[in-house]
C-alpha cells in the first residue's frame, strides 16, 4: 500500500510538533524517518496510524483518503517502542488478539488461528515461547512478539516507533539485520522512526530526515549521505568536520585543497574520510598536529589539531583503513599534512 | 532456614510480624473463643440456630454483599472518571471520595436516615415517584453501606488504572479491536484483581458496620435487624455467652468467606500472568 501525506500539520498546545509535512512513500519500501529527539517524527508515524489526528492536512493510504478513519479500520499493523504486549494474556493469545477480535463473520476458526500464530511464531523464530506470559521475556523477544501480533492481521503497512530503542547494542544490531530480512520476504510497506542514523542507514531503503517538523530530505540512504540537501542532515547524518570561511584562514584551506576554484558557499563541510594525511616533510611548515586517534575496528579515527584556528577548525577528525594508519607509523604529537578531497558547500 | 533471601532480618522480622498479630489480633480474638467455649455445644447450637439470629445473619450478610457489588460498579465508574478524564472541579471531587473514611459513622447513619425517611428530602421523592421506601428496609442498610464501601473501591482502583498501560489500548485498537473489545479484553482483566480488592473491603466493612446502619435500618427483628446490632443487644442484657457465640460464628464466616475471596483473586491474578 502506498502511502500519501499532503500539507500535514500539528501542534501540541503551542508546540508545533508538524509544520506543512508532505510526503510520498511507494508500496514495498521500507522507509525510516530519521530526526532528533522532537522533531515530530514519532507524531509522523501516529498520524499514519490514526493513533493521532492533524490538524490539517490529509492521510492517503492506497490513494483512499483515510484522515477522518479510526485506527481500528485503517489495516495497520503498529510495533510500539515499549512493545505494549498484553501481560495479562500469553504470547500465543497475544499473536491471535487481532484474529479473535474480528467481527464474527470475518472471524476465522480457532485451528486456523492455530496454525496462523504457531507460523508468525516460526516466522519470528520463538515458537518455543507461546505459552509464557510477557513478563518473562527479555526485551528483543519482546519485540519479536510485538511484530509477530502486528503481522498476525496482514496489514498493508507496518509502522515501526523506535523498535530498537530500548534493546542493548548486540541485539540491536542482529535484529536490525533481521528486520531487513523479513522485509525482503514479506514486501509490506513499512516505515520505522529511529533517531539512530546508522541504524537508518543500514536497514532503510528511504530515509526521511526530518527536523523540527519538517521535513529536509529524502531519499536513498547513500543519496543523503553523498549528497545533503542541506547543513542540517550534512551534520545529522554521519560526522562532519565544519569550516567557516569568515573564521578560517583561507590560505590553509588552499593548501588543504579545498579552495582550489571559487568557494560555493560560507560553510564547508567534510567528512573525515575526505580529510587524507600524510607525515609533513620538516621543510613544509604545516601548522596540523595530531592529537590523538581512536581505533573503530577495521578503521581508525585520527583527531587533529590546528592551532590556527579557534573556533569550528580547530579540532579535526580523518578517518583511514587500519591498514594505511599503519604505514604512516604516526605519534602523538607528529606534524601532518592534511589533503582534503571533497567537501559539501552551504550558506 | 539459611539466608539465601537478598533482604536481610527475615527473623526478626517475622518474630515482629508474629508478636504484633498476636498482641493485636490473636489474643482478643482467642478470647471470644474461650468465652464462648464455656458454652456447651448443645448450647451454642441453640444460640445460633435461633430463627432471629439466622435471619440477622442473612441481612447482614446479604446487604453486605449486594452493597459491595454495587459500589464495586459505581466505585469503578468513578476511579475511571478521576482517571482519565480532566475536567474542573476533579480535585475536589477527588478529597470528597475520602469523606466516608473521616465522618463518624454514626454521623452518616442520621445524615442518611434524615433524607431517605418517607418524610425526608429523597425519600419521599423516592416514595412519590417510584412508590420505594428506603429507610427502616434492607434496602436502607443497603444504602448505607454504599456509602461506607465506595471509598475502598475508588481506592483501590485508582492507582492501578493510573498506571495502566494505555498503549496496550492502542496496540489493541490497531490489531482492529471495538472499543468495547479494548475495554472487556484489555483493561478489565488488568484491573479485576485491583477490583476484586476493593469490592471485598468494602464487603468486610459492611458486614461489621454499625454506626451507619442502625440509624437507618429500623432495626426491625428478622427484616432489617444487623448481627452487630444482636450482639450488643445481648450484651446488654448481660448475656455475655451468648454475644460471644453469635460474634464467634460471624467471625468465622467472614473468614470463609475473605478466604474464598482471596483465592478467587489468586486465581485472577495467575490467569493475568501477574504473578
Amino acid at each position: 500500500m502506498s502511502i500519501l501525506l499532503n500539507n500535514i500539520s500539528k501542534n501540541f498546545g503551542k508546540f508545533a510538533a508538524l509544520y506543512d509535512v508532505s510526503l510520498e512513500i511507494p508500496e514495498g519500501e521500507l522507509v525510516a524517518l530519521l530526526g532528533p529527539s522532537g522533531c515530530g517524527k514519532t507524531t509522523l508515524l501516529r498520524i499514519i496510524a490514526g493513533l493521532e489526528t492533524p490538524d490539517f492536512g490529509r492521510v492517503l493510504l492506497s490513494g483512499e483518503d483515510k484522515t477522518e478513519q479510526h485506527v481500528s479500520r485503517r489495516g495497520i499493523g503498529f510495533v510500539f517502542q515499549h512493545y505494549a504486549l498484553f501481560r495479562h494474556m500469553t504470547v500465543f493469545d497475544n499473536i491471535a488478539f487481532g484474529l479473535r477480535v474480528k467481527p464474527r463473520k470475518e472471524r476465522p476458526t480457532e485451528a486456523f488461528i492455530s496454525k496462523k500464530v504457531h507460523a508468525l511464531l516460526e516466522l519470528v523464530q520463538l515458537d518455543w515461547l507461546a505459552d509464557r506470559f510477557p513478563d518473562q521475556l527479555s526485551g528483543g523477544q519482546r519485540q519479536r512478539i510485538a511484530l509477530a501480533r502486528a503481522l498476525a492481521v496482514e496489514p498493508s503497512v507496518l509502522l515501526l516507533d523506535e523498535p530498537f530503542g530500548a534493546l542493548d547494542a548486540s541485539v540491536r544490531k542482529d535484529l536490525r539485520q533481521w528486520l531487513r530480512n523479513l522485509h525482503q520476504e514479506l514486501h509490506v510497506t513499512s516505515i520505522f522512526v529511529t533517531h539512530d542514523q546508522e541504524e537508518a542507514m543500514e536497514v532503510a531503503s528511504q530515509v526521511v530526515v526530518l527536523n523540527q517538523g519538517r521535513i529536509e530530505q529524502q531519499g536513498a540512504p547513500a543519496e543523503i549521505y553523498d549528497h545533503p540537501a542541506n547543513a542540517f542532515v550534512s551534520k545529522f547524518i554521519g560526522q562532519t568536520n565544519i569550516f567557516d570561511l569568515s573564521e578560517t584562514e583561507s590560505n590553509w584551506l588552499q593548501r588543504a585543497g579545498i579552495l582550489a576554484e571559487k568557494p560555493q558557499g560560507i560553510f564547508a563541510h567534510v567528512r573525515p574520510h575526505h580529510i587524507e594525511i600524510v607525515k609533513a616533510e620538516e621543510a613544509s611548515g604545516s601548522p596540523v598536529t595530531l592529537k590523538d586517534w581512536q581505533h573503530l575496528g577495521a578503521t581508525i579515527r585520527v583527531e587533529l589539531f590546528n592551532p590556527q584556528h579557534n573556533g569550528s577548525g580547530a579540532t579535526l577528525f580523518a578517518e583511514m583503513p587500519n591498514e594505511r594508519f599503519k604505514q604512516l607509523n604516526l605519534n602523538k604529537g607528529d606534524r601532518v599534512a592534511v589533503h582534503i578531497k571533497q567537501a559539501h558547500w552551504f550558506n | 532456614m539459611t539466608q539465601s533471601n537478598i533482604m536481610p532480618g527475615f527473623r526478626p522480622a517475622l518474630a515482629y510480624t508474629l508478636f504484633y498479630l498476636g498482641l493485636v489480633v490473636l489474643i482478643p480474638l482467642s478470647t471470644l473463643v474461650f468465652k464462648s467455649l464455656q458454652l456447651g455445644w448443645g448450647e451454642y447450637l441453640d444460640i445460633i440456630t435461633n430463627n432471629r439470629v439466622v435471619s440477622s445473619f442473612r441481612v447482614s450478610f446479604g446487604t453486605s454483599l449486594i452493597a459491595a457489588l454495587v459500589a464495586g460498579v459505581f466505585g469503578f465508574v468513578i476511579a475511571w472518571v478521576l482517571v482519565r478524564y480532566p475536567f474542573p472541579g476533579k480535585r475536589f471531587l477527588d478529597a470528597l471520595i475520602d469523606l466516608p473514611f473521616a465522618l463518624p459513622t454514626a454521623v452518616a447513619g442520621v445524615i442518611l436516615a434524615t433524607i431517605f425517611q418517607p418524610s425526608g428530602m429523597l425519600g419521599k421523592w423516592l416514595m412519590s415517584s417510584l412508590g420505594v421506601q428506603v429507610a427502616y428496609k434492607p434496602l436502607g442498610i443497603v444504602v448505607a453501606l454504599i456509602f461506607i464501601g465506595i471509598p475502598f473501591v475508588v481506592r483501590t482502583v485508582e492507582p492501578v488504572l493510573q498506571e495502566f498501560d494505555t498503549t496496550m489500548e492502542e496496540a489493541a485498537s490497531s490489531l482492529g479491536a471495538t472499543r468495547l473489545q479494548v475495554f472487556a479484553q484489555v483493561i478489565f482483566p488488568n484491573i479485576f484483581p485491583a477490583l476484586l480488592t476493593g469490592v471485598s473491603l468494602a464487603f468486610a466493612r459492611g458486614v461489621g458496620e454499625y454506626g451507619s446502619v442502625i440509624f437507618i435500618a429500623g432495626n426491625l427483628p428478622y427484616v432489617s435487624e444487623i448481627v452487630p446490632l444482636l450482639i450488643i443487644t445481648k450484651l446488654e442484657q448481660y448475656q455475655y455467652a451468648g454475644a460471644t457465640a453469635i460474634a464467634l460464628t460471624m467471625l468465622l464466616v467472614s473468614f470463609l468467606l475473605l478466604l474464598f475471596v482471596n483465592l478467587l483473586q489468586l486465581w485472577a491474578r495467575r490467569r493475568s500472568g501477574q504473578i
